[in-house]
C-alpha cells in the first residue's frame, strides 16, 4: 500500500509531457486523475520511476460542441461530463454513464482519457464510446492523429498510443435522433461492472458495447447485425455472447456472465428502442 | 425532568466532523521508528529460510529479528480450553500456515524504507497440503500441526438424544454456511511504544482493551503491569476483533525495549484484510421437527467451526452459539453440539455478534424453510412457537436463562410497521404476473445475549473544586459514544450540566482498572458501574452538606435542577456541589466514589426485523427495498446512540447476506484481500431504515438496560436472507447461501429450473 520510489514533474505543457516520454519512454507514466495508477502503484503492481503528471493541464479540460462531433477534452473529469449542459443535450448517454463511474470521489479525480488510456475492459467508458463510434486524438513528438475507437483497445490493458503518445481529445459523434441504453450489473453502487452492456440506435446505424465481456471493451457486431436486419431485442440478444470470453471469477462464471450479457443487452436495446 | 430517555447529540461529535479524530498513527512521535512485518505469500508451508542479507545493509534499515531472535514465549490459545499444541508463535517458526502470517519484523528509519526492504527479504519455502475447507479439515487428512495429531482445536456435545425427533410429524434439515467475513473497522491495527523516561513501556495501542493489552505486554515482556502504560487515542472500530491482543503488539512492545527507541507500526489495509481476525467461518446442519399445526417439537444444531490457522477465540464461538441453540421459540427439546477446526486462513475471532448471530442465522432459516413444508405463514409459525411474556424468567432446553421478554410484542409492532398483508398481497401480485421483479419478505425474531462473560467493570466519579465532574470508565469506547451516555447518567444522578463532566477511558495510568468495550456490555456493566460511582459521591455530599448546614444527614436533599444541597423545606440556604468539593479537599479527602461493580449476570435483548427485497430474477441481483427493525434493549437512556447501534449493526448483517465473504483459492491465497474486491458495504445499498424500540427493563441491573451493540447485526442478517430466499421461493429454490450474490441467486433460480431443485446456488 506503499508505492516504490518515484519521480515526480508537475508539467506545464503538453509538449513538456511529451517531451519527458520521449525522453523516459517505458519508466516514464502520465498521471491523470490517478484512480487507475495509483492504486496499481500502492500495490507495487506498477512501479514506474517517473510520473509526470499532466494533472495542471486545464486547457485538455472541456466540452464543446463541434460541427459534426462534440468535443471532449481527455482530462475532463468525470463529474464535469456528467453534468456538462453541452454532454446533457447532445450524447446523453455519456453523462448518464460518466455519472454512473464508482463513487462521488472517483468522478472527481477520473478522468475521460485517462479511463480510455488505461484500457480497462471493466471500465464503463471505453465500451459506450466504441458503441458511439467514437474517434479519439493523440498528440506525439511528431503532431496529432486521430485513431479510430475500434481500433484502439489493442488486447489486455494495452491501447494503440505509443510510449511517447498523449491522448488529448475524444470526439463524439451526435446523431440528433438517437436513442439509447445502458445496463451495468454492479454487486455495489461503486463497483465495476460484472457485465455491462450499451446500446445507441439511430437513423444513421445501430452501436452495441459490452463492458467486461473479454479481454478487451467490446462492440457487438453480431447484435448490430441482427438489429439491421430486422431483429426485435430479444432476437437480437441472442447473439450478445458470440466471440465473448469473459473471464471466471467468483462474481461470475464464463457461462454466467454471457447469460447477462444476453439479459443486459435486450434491455438496452428496448430502452433505445429496438 | 430526567435528561435520560432523551435525544442528547453527541458530545464526541464536534471534534469528529470538524478537525477530526487523533488515532495511533496521527500521533506525533518525533524520531520514531517504523516497524513492517514480512508475511507469508504461502498458506502452508516449511520455511526453509529467511535471507535478509539485502536488507540488512540497505541504509535507514536498523534491523530485522525473526522469531528466534525474540525469545518469547509461543502466543497462548484462548482460555486454556483448546488445544495447546494450536498455539502460534509471535512471528512464524518453521511452518507458516496462513498467507499474511508475520514471519519476520523489519524496523526502518522511515515506513517507507521499511516497505521497500520488505520487498528484498527472501524466504524460501518448502510446500504443504493446504486445508481451506473445514469439512476437509475434520477429516485429519493432512494435519496443521503434526503434534496435535488432529485438526479439531475444540469441541463441545451435549445431549445426543437419538429420540429428539421421534414425536415429530414434519421434520426438515438444513445445511448452510454462515461464511467468513471481515470485520473491517475504518482505522487498522495500529501500535507505538516508547521507554519512558523513568524506564515504563509507553504504549500506544488501537484496541477495544487497553487494560487487556497492558497485562498481555507484561506478561510477554517479563514487566510488572505498572511498568507498563498503554494509552488508546481515538480509535475507528473494532467490531470485537481488536478486542483481542495480536502477536504484532507484542513484537512492536520488544523491539521498544530492545532498541531503546520510539517504534511505531500501522498495517496497510491490504495486511488488515489477512490480519486482523475474521469472524463467523461456520458449516451448520440443522434439524427442526413438529407438528403440522404448526408446533416445534425439537430442534438440533451442529457447528462446524473454522477457527483459522490457529486455536484463537475463533475456536470458542461455539460456546456462545450453543447458548442461544433455540432462539426465542420455546421448544421443549433442542441440542447444539460443534467441532471446531484448525484450517490454512486467517485466525477467526469475535466480530459483531460473536456465535450469536449464526446462531439466530441458523434457526430463522430453518423456522422458514418448516414454514413452508408445512404451507403455514413464517409470520404465524414463529408466533405459535415464540415464549410467552409470562415465561420469564425462562430457562431454554440448553439451559440458558433469559431474564425477561415480550418477543409477541416485537413481533407484532413489525409485523405492523411492514404492513405485512399488505407485502404479501403484493408478492402474490407480482408472482402470479411471473414478473422479472420479485418481492421476497424475510422475517427474523432473535433473542441474543449479552454481558456474557464474567468480568466487572470500574467506574469513578470525582467532583472537583471548581465544579467539574470527571467520570473514569474502564469501558473503551471506539464509537459508542461512551462520553455522552456516561455524562447523562452522571448529570442525572447528580444535577449538574453535562458540559462540566469529563468522560476519562483508555489511559491505564488513569483509570487504574477495565475490561473494556465488547460483547454489548458497556452501558449494563460500565455504565452502571458509573452511576453507582454517583450515587455513592451524592451520599459523600450528603455527608459533607450535613455538616456544613449543621442539620441532620437525613434531612439533606439534592436539588438536581439546580445541583446543590439544602435542607428539607430550607432551599434558599444550599451548598453547591463546587462548595462541597472545596471543603472536602480542604480536609484532604477529594469528594470521590469509586465503584468495581461486580457483572450481575446476562441480559437477553430481543427483537423482530422485517426485510423487503427485491430480486431480479433474470440477473440474481438483490435490491434491498425495506428494512423494519424493532429492537428491545430494556430501558433505552440514549435513544440517539441506541439507534446509532441499530444502524450500523443493520449495515453489516445486510452486508453479510448480501455481498460480504472472505475468499480463499483451493491454494489458501486469498481473493477477497482489498477493499474493492471485498464487497464492504455503503450507504448507496441501504434504504433508510424504519427502527422502533420496544422497552422492556431488565431486572438484571440498576439501569434496567441490555445491550444494543450487536442486535442489529444479529437480527439483520437472517431477516435479510430469509426475504432473499423467500423472492424466488415459488420457482422451487429452497435455500441460498449467504452472501446472496448476484451469481449465487441465479445459480440457484436457474438449477430449480432445471430441476436440481436441491441446489444451494453455490458458485
Ligand atoms: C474505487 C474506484 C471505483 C471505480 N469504479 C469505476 C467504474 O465503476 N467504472 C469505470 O469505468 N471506472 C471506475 N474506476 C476507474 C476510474 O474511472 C478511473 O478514474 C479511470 O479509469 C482512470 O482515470 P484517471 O484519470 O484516474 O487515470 P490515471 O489513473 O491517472 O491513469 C490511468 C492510465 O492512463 C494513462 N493516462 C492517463 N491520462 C492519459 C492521457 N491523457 N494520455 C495518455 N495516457 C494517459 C496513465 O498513464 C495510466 O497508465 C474506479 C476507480 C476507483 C478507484
Amino acid at each position: 500500500m506503499i508505492p516504490a520510489s518515484f519521480d515526480y514533474v508537475r508539467v506545464g505543457s503538453a509538449d513538456e509531457a511529451i517531451g519527458l516520454l520521449s525522453e523516459h519512454g517505458e519508466d516514464a507514466k502520465l498521471l491523470a486523475g490517478g484512480h487507475s495508477l495509483l492504486p496499481l502503484m500502492k500495490l507495487r503492481l506498477a512501479q514506474p520511476s517517473l510520473l509526470v503528471d499532466i494533472g495542471p493541464l486545464r486547457e485538455f479540460s472541456y466540452v464543446t460542441d463541434e460541427e459534426d462531433y462534440l468535443a471532449v477534452g481527455a482530462l475532463t473529469r468525470h463529474h464535469d461530463i456528467a453534468v456538462s449542459p453541452l454532454t446533457l443535450s447532445s450524447v446523453p448517454l455519456l453523462a448518464h454513464v460518466a455519472g454512473q463511474i464508482g463513487d462521488p470521489q472517483v468522478r472527481h479525480r477520473g478522468t475521460i482519457g485517462g479511463s480510455i488510456c488505461h484500457g480497462d475492459p471493466a471500465s464503463d467508458l471505453p465500451a459506450v464510446l466504441l458503441a458511439l463510434g467514437a474517434t479519439f486524438v493523440a498528440r506525439g513528438p511528431n503532431g496529432q492523429r486521430e485513431i479510430d475507437a475500434k481500433d484502439f483497445f489493442v488486447s489486455f490493458f494495452e491501447v494503440a498510443l505509443k510510449p511517447d503518445e498523449l491522448l488529448v481529445e475524444i470526439r463524439v459523434p451526435r446523431p440528433s435522433d438517437a436513442r439509447w441504453g445502458f445496463e451495468k450489473l454492479t454487486k455495489r453502487a461503486q463497483d465495476w461492472a460484472i457485465v455491462g452492456a450499451v446500446a445507441v440506435r439511430s437513423a444513421s446505424g445501430v452501436g452495441v458495447g459490452l463492458i467486461n465481456m473479454g479481454p478487451v471493451p467490446l462492440r457487438s457486431g453480431a447484435v448490430e447485425a441482427a438489429v439491421l436486419s430486422g431483429a426485435n431485442a430479444a432476437e437480437a440478444a441472442q447473439f450478445a455472447a458470440e466471440g465473448t470470453e469473459p473471464s471466471a471469477d467468483f462474481n461470475g462464471s464464463v457461462a454466467y456472465r454471457q447469460h447477462v450479457a444476453r439479459v443486459l443487452v435486450r434491455r438496452a436495446l428496448e430502452k433505445a428502442g429496438v | 425532568m430526567s435528561i435520560l430517555g432523551n435525544r442528547v447529540l453527541r458530545r464526541e461529535d464536534p471534534k469528529f466532523l470538524t478537525v477530526g479524530g487523533t488515532y495511533v498513527d496521527d500521533l506525533a512521535l518525533p524520531g520514531s521508528v517504523h516497524v513492517t512485518f514480512v508475511r507469508s505469500s504461502m498458506a502452508h508451508a516449511r520455511i526453509v529460510s529467511v535471507d535478509s542479507t539485502n536488507v540488512q545493509a540497505m541504509p535507514g534499515v536498523i534491523a530485522v529479528y525473526t522469531n528466534d531472535d525474540l525469545g518469547l514465549a509461543k502466543f497462548p490459545t484462548v482460555m486454556g480450553m483448546t488445544n495447546e499444541a494450536m498455539a502460534p508463535s509471535m512471528l512464524a517458526s518453521g511452518t507458516v500456515r496462513y498467507v499474511g502470517e508475520p514471519i519476520a519484523a523489519i524496523v526502518a528509519e522511515s515506513r517507507e524504507i521499511a516497505e521497500d526492504a520488505l520487498e528484498q527479504v527472501v524466504v524460501e519455502y518448502d510446500p504443504l497440503n493446504v486445508v481451506i475447507d473445514p469439512v476437509r479439515a475434520r477429516t485429519d487428512e493432512d494435519l496443521l500441526f503434526p503434534d496435535a495429531g488432529t485438526n479439531t482445536s475444540f469441541s463441545l456435545d451435549f445431549g445426543g438424544d437419538e429420540t429428539l425427533f421421534d414425536d415429530c410429524d414434519v421434520v426438515v434439515e438444513l445445511e448452510l454456511v454462515n461464511q467468513r467475513v471481515a470485520p473491517c473497522p475504518l482505522e487498522v491495527r495500529s501500535a507505538a511504544a516508547h521507554m519512558s523516561e523513568d524506564g515504563r513501556l509507553e504504549f500506544n495501542s488501537s484496541t477495544q482493551a487497553p487494560h487487556g493489552v497492558r497485562d498481555a505486554l507484561a506478561t510477554f515482556l517479563g514487566l510488572e503491569p505498572d511498568q507498563v502504560h498503554v494509552v488508546t487515542p481515538d480509535v475507528g472500530g473494532g467490531f470485537g476483533a481488536k478486542a483481542a491482543v495480536y502477536p504484532e503488539d507484542i513484537v512492536v512492545g520488544w523491539c521498544a525495549l530492545k532498541l531503546g527507541r520510539s517504534v511505531r507500526w500501522t498495517e496497510t489495509r491490504s495486511e488488515s484484510m489477512l490480519g486482523l481476525g475474521h469472524g463467523r467461518a461456520q458449516v451448520q446442519h440443522v434439524r427442526i421437527g413438529g407438528t403440522r399445526e404448526g408446533v416445534v417439537q425439537a430442534y438440533r444444531i451442529e457447528v462446524l467451526q473454522d477457527s483459522g490457522a490457529y486455536a484463537g477465540f475463533g475456536t470458542v464461538l461455539p460456546f456462545m452459539t450453543r447458548v442461544m441453540t433455540s432462539g426465542p421459540y420455546k421448544i421443549p427439546k433442542a441440542e447444539c453440539a460443534s467441532v471446531s477446526v484448525v484450517t490454512n486462513s486467517t485466525p477467526t475471532t469475535a466480530y459483531r455478534g460473536a456465535g450469536r448471530p449464526e446462531a439466530t442465522a441458523a434457526i430463522e432459516r430453518i423456522m422458514d424453510v418448516f414454514a413452508r413444508e408445512i404451507e403455514m405463514d413464517p409470520a404465524e409459525l414463529r408466533r405459535r412457537n415464540l415464549i410467552g411474556k409470562d415465561d420469564f424468567p425462562y430457562t431454554t432446553p440448553v439451559e440458558t436463562l433469559y431474564d425477561v421478554g415480550d418477543y409477541h410484542r416485537a413481533l407484532d409492532l413489525a409485523l405492523e410497521v411492514a404492513g405485512y398483508d399488505e407485502l404479501r398481497a403484493e408478492q402474490a401480485r407480482r408472482r402470479a404476473a411471473g414478473d422479472v421483479r420479485q418481492l421476497g419478505i424475510g422475517l427474523s425474531c432473535y433473542v441474543e445475549i449479552t454481558n456474557g462473560l464474567p468480568d466487572g467493570e470500574f467506574g469513578a466519579v470525582e467532583v472537583r473544586p471548581d465544579g467539574k465532574v470527571i467520570v473514569r470508565t474502564g469501558t473503551s469506547p471506539h464509537g459508542q459514544g461512551h462520553v455522552t451516555a456516561w455524562s447523562m447518567l452522571v448529570a442525572e444522578q447528580l444535577g449538574v450540566a453535562i458540559e462540566d463532566i469529563e468522560v476519562v477511558h483508555g489511559d491505564t495510568d488513569i483509570v487504574p482498572r477495565g475490561a473494556g468495550t465488547m460483547g454489548s456490555r458497556s452501558l449494563q456493566i460500565g455504565g452502571a458501574a458509573v452511576n453507582q460511582a454517583a450515587v455513592d459521591v451524592v451520599e459523600k455530599a450528603k455527608d459533607l452538606a450535613a455538616g456544613l448546614l449543621e442539620a441532620d444527614r437525613e434531612d439533606i436533599v439534592l436539588n438536581k435542577a439546580k445541583g446543590n444541597f439544602h435542607v428539607v423545606g430550607t432551599p434558599a440556604v444550599s451548598r453547591s456541589w463546587a462548595e462541597l468539593a472545596a471543603a472536602a479537599a480542604k480536609d484532604g479527602n477529594p469528594l470521590f466514589a469509586e465503584v468495581d461493580l461486580a457483572s450481575p449476570g446476562p441480559t437477553f435483548p430481543f427483537g423482530t426485523h422485517i426485510s423487503v427485497v427485491e430480486v431480479d430474477t433474470e440477473t440474481g441481483k438483490v435490491n434491498l427495498l425495506r428494512h423494519i427493525a424493532v429492537d428491545d434493549a430494556g430501558r433505552i437512556i440514549s435513544p440517539l446512540l441506541a439507534e446509532g447501534q441499530v444502524h450500523g449493526g443493520i449495515a453489516q448483517g445486510v452486508a453479510q447476506a448480501l455481498l460480504e465473504e472472505v475468499v480463499y483459492d483451493l491454494e489458501g491465497n486469498p481473493l477477497t484481500s482489498t477493499l474493492a474486491d471485498y464487497s464492504f458495504i455503503s450507504a448507496a445499498e441501504l434504504p433508510s431504515y424504519e427502527t422502533r424500540f420496544t422497552e422492556t427493563p431488565t431486572p438484571v441491573n440498576a439501569l434496567g438496560a441490555k445491550g444494543i451493540g450487536e442486535s442489529g447485526t444479529i437480527g439483520s442478517t437472517p431477516a435479510v436472507h430469509n426475504a432473499v430466499c423467500d423472492a424466488v421461493a415459488h420457482l422451487g429454490v429452497r435455500h441460498i447461501d449467504m452472501p446472496t450474490t448476484p451469481i449465487r441467486v441465479w445459480n440457484a433460480i436457474n438449477d430449480a429450473a432445471t430441476g436440481d431443485g436441491s441446489a444451494k446456488g453455490g458458485r
